[in-house]
Order: C-alpha cells, then structure tokens, then sequence
C-alpha cells in the first residue's frame, strides 16, 4: 500500500513542478546555473570513470580472446559497442545518481529543515517548480552530452590501452571502431539517458521534499535518493532495451 | 486587521488547537505567548496558511483567507511578511539577493528602483556594507535583520515573527524588539509575533494572547499581564527568579 502512496504522492508532486514559471527570466538564469552545477561539473568524473571503462573493457576483451580465428579487431568492435549500448548510458548514470541525486536532495533537504522552503511559499512561489524544474530541464538537457562525451572518451581509453601495452595491433583496434557500425546504438543510448536524467533529478527532488526532522533525515534522504534512482535506472534499462532492440 | 474564528487543528489523533478565537489589531503589536508545545507555532503557521485547518475561520482584512484557493492565496501571500525562527535566508544568496528575491520575483520595478529598495530596506534595519556577504558570514542577530529586511521589502500589510528573539542575547533581542514596534508603527502593520521571551513581552506587548494545552487561555496587553490572577498564566510569567523579583 505505500508503494501506491509514494506513487500517487510522487505524481501531484510532478504536477506542482511542471506548472509554468512564474518569473521566466529567472527560471532561465536558474536552468544554467543547474547546467553548470548538474551537467559542467561532472565532466570531470565522467572524463575518468570513461576513460578507465574503456581502457579496461579493450583489454579484458583483448585478454580474453585466446581462440586464434577470432579476428583482432573485434576487441574495438566490441569497445565501442560496449560503451555506446550500456557503459556510457547507464554506468554514467549510476555514477551521477551517486553524485548529482545526493546533491540534489542535500540541497533541497536542507532548505526544508530550515524552513527555506517555507519561506519561499510564504512569498506566494511556487516552491517545487521554483526549485525542481530548472533542475530536471539541466539534467535531461545535459546527460545525453555527457553520455556523447563518455562514447568519445572511452573509445580514447581504449585506444590508449592498446597503444600502450600492444595488447592488439592499433590498427586492428582501429579497424573495428569502424566496422559494421549502427548509428541506432547512439539513439537507443540518447533516449536511455534522457529517461535516467529524469529519473535522477526528480527522485532524490521528492525524497528531500517531504522530510521533517534534521540533519540525520536528510542523510536518509540522501542515502535513499541514490538507492531508489539506481534501482529505477537499472530497472527502465531492462524495459527501454526490451522496446526499442527488440 | 486579522480575525481568528473558532480554529481547530489536529495532527492525527492530537488536536493541536481547540476553538482558539482571536482578534490582531492594525498598527500594533500582538503576541502570541505560551510553553513550548503550547501550540503557538501552529496557530501562527494556521493563520499564514501553512498549515490547513480543520475547523474555522482566518480572515485577512475583509477576506475569509481560509476560504481561498490556492492561487487566490498566493495572490494575498504578497502582502504578508514573514519571519522565520532561524531567518530562513537563503544559504546561497548573498544579503542583496536574499533581500532583492521577493521584488525580482513579483515587482514590475526596474533594476535600479530594485536596488534603492534593498538599500532602503537594509538601512532600515540598520545593516551597512554587508550587501556581498553570505548568511553564513554574519552573526545570528544580523540574519534575523536581514530575514525582517526580506519580509518588509514588498511593503506588506501582515508581517508575522516567529520566535524572533530565539538564539540572540539580551541586548541583541531588544534591538530587535524596537526594531518591530517601529517597523508595526511606521508601515501601520499588523505584526503577529510567537514568542515565549518575557522581555519581549514587556517591551511590545500591545495585545498578548497565551495559549495553554492548545487553547486561548488569556488576553490582555504588557501592563494586564503582571497583575493577572490566572494561575497558569503567572506560572508560566513568572517561572523565573527575574520575574518573580518583579512582581515583588
């Protein structure tokens, strides 16, 4: 029964958030600024999380091939594939549901504990969509360019792999970077991130909105929002992939 | 003026307030006293409309504020001031943009009409050169100024003060104190204030109401108070050694 409740509760919340802004120029300063802090700001861990992943993913591929004719250049074939089907899609978003969920609802679970948001409904703002919307407009905004950033670089850490340990001759990396390429592969990892961007600005939004008490609660909050956003994330990852490969 | 009639609220099974009925005078100070757990942060939370109640009636004004719906509360929102315990300032703005929020999210005012507001404002709460600074760059009693500042910057008709004095020392609370009775003269308010400190009482008190368990148990102003014969009333005014030398 309180699955249901959280469902219903999480939906009127949705609606108080996607109503108009009431300021517009404000709500524009307030989408770049979330732009910078949600999206700018975690290049540089995307930047290594996928650099790693793609260096690691070339060389377990290209230690594992012991079978003499299967040809070399499948290792970068299956690099890119790897990255741009799952890695830079849905471990990035774990990643910034790690980072950007646990921010979200510090941020907002400490200005209910103050009284911030009260304060912002005492002035006749509207505080949910004052606060959520930029937030969720930056986050689906700026996670797929993340998602095209970690397709980029983590076909670079693969390069850097072979290049440095001769795993595999580069060209034949190379050459399977560029074989039997589907371009829908970066749709289907466009759309996933989109669906995870939502995902990951509104739950931890919902789960710092509604806390009472102090800072232990927030910390619950926290704990919570990155908890239940994974959960989700992995979850839609098995219904977006069975729609749109199937 | 604001008229509270026959309210009654309840949290689940505890029935917070019963059947409080009160009268807040334009141009005055009225004060809400009582222990903590009195309910008196309800009451004023239920007359600002935060919380929703359950039986009665708020009126603002000509207005049945109770009655309203969401957007026509919104709406009266802007001619209400609040004060919260803590400040409630916001931790990422500076003094200028904690104080300039209002204005920039309601006024049709220029940049430059904006800003002599703000000084304005400031200066009337006596804070100087501290425009750039965070709220966390300040001293509590300079937070609540610069909250009291916020509330005033829309030129409201209500302003409400919810334990102002709570967290500052003595001399600090009555420059406060001052600082409202002024503010409640000059702007012809009406300035509900919660508080349980008995200097404030004395200060300001134009119109005291304590509430008891909930309920409306005494009215009266600073002077009616040190001579009232209620019992519960004189053990909550008179529960430290200061005021019972007072009274003597």
């Amino acid at each position: 029964m309180e699955f249901f409740y959280h469902i219903g509760k999480y939906l009127l919340f949705l609606k108080k958030v996607f109503k108009r802004p009431q300021k517009r120029k404000i709500f524009f300063q307030n989408v770049f600024f979330e732009i910078e802090k949600l999206g700018i700001n975690s290049i540089t861990i995307v930047f290594i999380v996928s650099v790693f992943m793609g260096a690691v993913i070339t060389l377990q591929t290209a230690y594992n091939i012991e079978v003499s004719f299967v040809p070399l250049y499948l290792v970068g074939l299956g690099t890119r594939d790897s990255m741009f089907l799952e890695f830079s899609s849905t471990i990035v978003a774990l990643i910034l549901a790690g980072k950007v969920g646990a921010n979200i609802a510090s941020e907002i679970g400490t200005m209910k504990i103050r009284e911030q948001i009260e304060a912002l409904d005492m002035m006749g703002v509207n505080s949910e969509s004052y606060l959520v919307l930029p937030k969720i407009i930056a986050a689906v905004f700026s996670y797929p360019l993340l998602t095209l950033f970690s397709m980029f670089v983590g076909i670079f850490g693969g390069y850097l792999a072979v290049y440095f340990t001769d795993a595999i001759p580069v060209d034949d990396f190379v050459y399977g970077l560029h074989y039997y390429f589907i371009p829908f592969y970066i749709s289907y990892s466009l759309i996933k991130m989109v669906i995870f961007a939502f995902i990951t600005a509104t739950i931890p939004a919902y789960q710092a909105y509604f806390i009472k008490g102090g800072a232990l609660e927030v910390g619950n909050a926290s704990t919570k929002a990155v908890v239940y956003s994974s959960i989700l994330i992995l979850f839609f990852n098995v219904i977006i992939t069975q729609i749109l490969l199937s | 003026m604001i008229e509270v009639r026959n309210i009654s609220k309840s949290f689940g099974d505890e029935q917070i307030l019963k059947d409080i009925s009160l009268i807040f005078e334009q141009g005055k100070t009225n004060l809400i006293i009582g222990q903590s757990g009195s309910g008196k942060t309800v009451l004023l939370k239920s007359v600002v409309g935060i919380h929703k109640i359950d039986k009665g009636e708020i009126i603002l004004g000509n207005e049945v504020y109770s009655a309203m719906n969401h957007k026509e509360k919104q709406k009266i929102r802007k001619e209400i001031g609040m004060v919260f315990q803590g400040g409630a300032l916001f931790d990422s703005y500076s003094v200028y943009e904690n104080v300039i929020f209002p204005l920039r999210m309601f006024s049709t005012m220029t940049k430059k009409e904006m800003t002599e507001r703000v000084d304005f404002c400031l200066d009337r709460v006596n804070l100087h050169h501290i425009n750039n600074s965070y709220p966390s760059e300040i001293s509590g009693g300079m937070q609540k100024r610069v909250a009291i500042a916020r509330a005033i910057v829309l030129n409201p008709k209500y302003l409400f003060f919810d334990e102002p004095n709570s967290g500052l020392d003595p001399k600090t609370a009555i420059v406060i104190d001052n600082l409202i009775k002024e503010l409640t003269i000059d702007f012809n308010t009406v300035t509900v204030i919660n508080t349980h400190d008995m200097n404030s009482v004395v200060e300001i008190g134009d119109n005291i109401a304590f509430i008891y368990h909930g309920e409306k148990w005494w009215t009266g102003n600073n002077n009616e108070i040190l001579t009232s014969d209620n019992k519960e009333l004189n053990d909550f005014v008179f529960a430290t050694k200061l005021m019972r030398s007072i009274k003597k």
